[in-house]
């Protein structure tokens, strides 16, 4: 039996919306985020003014990137209240939502390296430069560092996550050829390489939400068929196959792994509707999660 | 059970390899950005950050590059950089040539900053030092050339403040005066609407980062005929001219001719 392309089961299984269901509302909320932040140049309807380092909505309400805001505290600049209240409600949600929903469901670089990674299948680039995943922490601590050394905001200086949101809202000019670079690195150098191993924003988040509550649960693993889809398309490929492990050494079927970005493609491309989202549970609870 | 533990430690030596070669490679990375960053503390000459931004190695620790000053600037004065741009990377900045600063009553820009980047103690915009104006060409100045063009005095939104006409008798006719646009520090916001208003091809007269266009007095070097200079009321000088009023304990006279002249 020849083996059905990617996704042919779950779309036979499910549709083609339930099949893409939670990448449609991704994209929904990553399109719908950075509209917010256009109607005002484009139309004169300030909704949300700024970028996602910082902005103000409806005049009233302040948003600031806590990890931006961390790099300027460790810079020696004094945090004025507004720009802390600001990060501590961003804070406050992804700490509860999950610190990586930030990377699947606002970045505007992760459509840039879903590109990239979707290509890459497409047309079966295998070349692939495996670095340890542990780097996006050491580069984390090694921007507050320096940010502290020099007093500035490091990560600012390259950020293509900040790069590419403010240039869609502000003008992008050659800020394209660091977004292409991420591109093509994910494409032909690394799989999922920039998430995935060097983003410090991603591990910042992923600190953040290390006891957020929605998870990926794998509860019905005992259906699964081990056809390996989810791994295929997971940016994080590492955490699904100890989740799915059922027998002689099964664990808690929920990711607990901070560094899953709840992104919800392991649960479309599932025919077999092994995964859920799913509240956290406290690992070792004895009551099976459903 | 021996083979569990050779298991543990080879596994044990792959973490740690991984992980130093992953530390190495963050710190590298860290460090080159480091660099980086030192070598964009020097501002581009021509680049004005708005009112109320510090020292650019303050601000560059202070400014998140969000854009809010630039939104809720009524004369689309504020820009962020672009990467292309010889400014650091998304933050704020003008260039008085193109589109100068209106200096606003209320300081919008400074109000919207909401990391205090841009220094919310600023309420007066008049006591803004965006930069400095320097009548940077003595050669091509229409009214060095003896004319009476002051249109940069006259756009001067502290005319007779920051700018002056300061009188010099004209050599070259030896019968007219030129008016000389004459800058002071003291006065000047760096606001730009000279160098914008400034009828020459290319500007004589131009709007500095406030590093490049000051020198600075050596800090031993006391003017001694400033007030807050003067020892007992006695000004360096003054002694030359007259004993001073009430005598200082010294055996000298008030006059040094009296003490190097007066024979043994």
């Amino acid at each position: 039996m020849t083996k059905s392309p990617l996704g042919h089961d779950a779309i036979v299984q499910k549709g083609y919306l339930g099949a893409h269901k939670w990448l449609i509302l991704r994209r929904i909320s990553q399109f719908s985020i950075l509209a917010l932040f256009l109607i005002g140049p484009l139309f004169d309807l300030w909704v949300v003014k700024g970028n996602l380092n910082s902005s103000l909505t409806l005049d009233v309400l302040p948003l600031t990137d806590p990890y931006v805001l961390l790099q300027s505290w460790f810079s020696g600049h004094t945090i004025t209240n507004t720009a802390l209240i600001g990060a501590m409600i961003v804070a406050t949600f992804y700490f509860l939502i999950g610190g990586r929903v930030y990377c699947s469901w606002v970045c505007p670089v992760n459509i840039i390296t879903d590109a990239a990674s979707w290509l890459r299948r497409r047309l079966g680039i295998k070349s692939n430069t495996v670095l340890a995943r542990s780097m996006r922490y050491w580069l984390l601590l090694a921007t507050l560092i320096a940010s502290a050394v020099t007093g500035t905001i490091i990560w600012e200086f390259v950020n293509p996550v900040s790069l590419l949101h403010r240039g869609i809202i502000f003008g992008m000019g050659l800020g394209w050829i660091i977004i292409l670079a991420v591109f093509l690195f994910d494409l032909i150098i690394s799989q999922r390489g920039w998430c995935g191993y060097i983003c410090p924003v991603g591990a910042f988040y992923s600190v953040l939400g290390h006891t957020s509550l929605p998870r990926i649960s794998a509860d019905k693993r005992e259906q699964c068929t081990n056809c390996m889809e989810c791994v295929v398309v997971c940016p994080e490929p590492q955490i699904l196959p100890p989740v799915l492990k059922t027998g002689k050494g099964q664990i808690h079927p929920m990711i607990f792994d901070s560094v899953c970005t709840n992104c919800g493609r392991c649960i479309d491309i599932c025919a077999e509707d092994v995964l859920h989202f799913r509240l956290r549970k406290i690992p070792g609870d004895k009551k099976p999660v459903r | 059970m021996k083979q569990d533990k050779t298991r543990v430690s080879v596994s044990r030596r792959r973490f740690l390899e991984k992980s130093v070669k992953a530390a190495c490679g963050a710190s590298l990375l860290g460090l080159g950005l480091g660099l980086h960053s030192q070598r964009s503390h020097s501002l581009s000459p021509t680049a004005i950050r708005p009112p109320g931004a510090g020292a650019e190695e303050d601000f560059l620790g202070a400014c998140v590059r969000c854009g809010l000053c630039v939104r809720d600037c009524p004369y689309d004065t504020l820009k962020l950089a672009k990467i292309e741009d010889d400014v650091v990377t998304g933050t704020p900045y003008f260039e008085a040539r193109d589109i100068p600063c209106e200096m606003c009553d209320d300081i919008p820009c400074v109000v919207a900053c909401p990391t205090g980047a841009l220094d919310p103690d600023l309420t007066n915009i008049d006591d803004a030092r965006m930069g400095l104006a320097v009548l940077i060409d003595q050669e091509n100045c229409l009214n060095f050339l003896g004319l009476r063009c002051d249109v940069c005095y006259r756009v001067c939104p502290l005319i007779d403040e920051a700018i002056t006409l300061e009188r010099q008798h004209n050599e070259r006719t030896d019968k007219h005066a030129l008016l000389l646009p004459t800058v002071h520090s003291d006065y000047c916001t760096g606001c730009g609407k000279c160098e914008k208003a400034c009828v020459l091809e290319d500007a004589a007269i131009k709007v500095l980062p406030i590093q490049l266009a000051k020198g600075e007095l050596g800090r031993h070097w006391r003017p001694g005929w400033l007030d807050e200079n003067k020892f007992n009321g006695i000004s360096a000088q003054s002694g030359l001219e007259k004993t001073p009023d009430k005598a200082v304990e010294t055996p000298f006279s008030g006059n040094p001719l009296d003490t190097l002249n007066a024979p043994k």
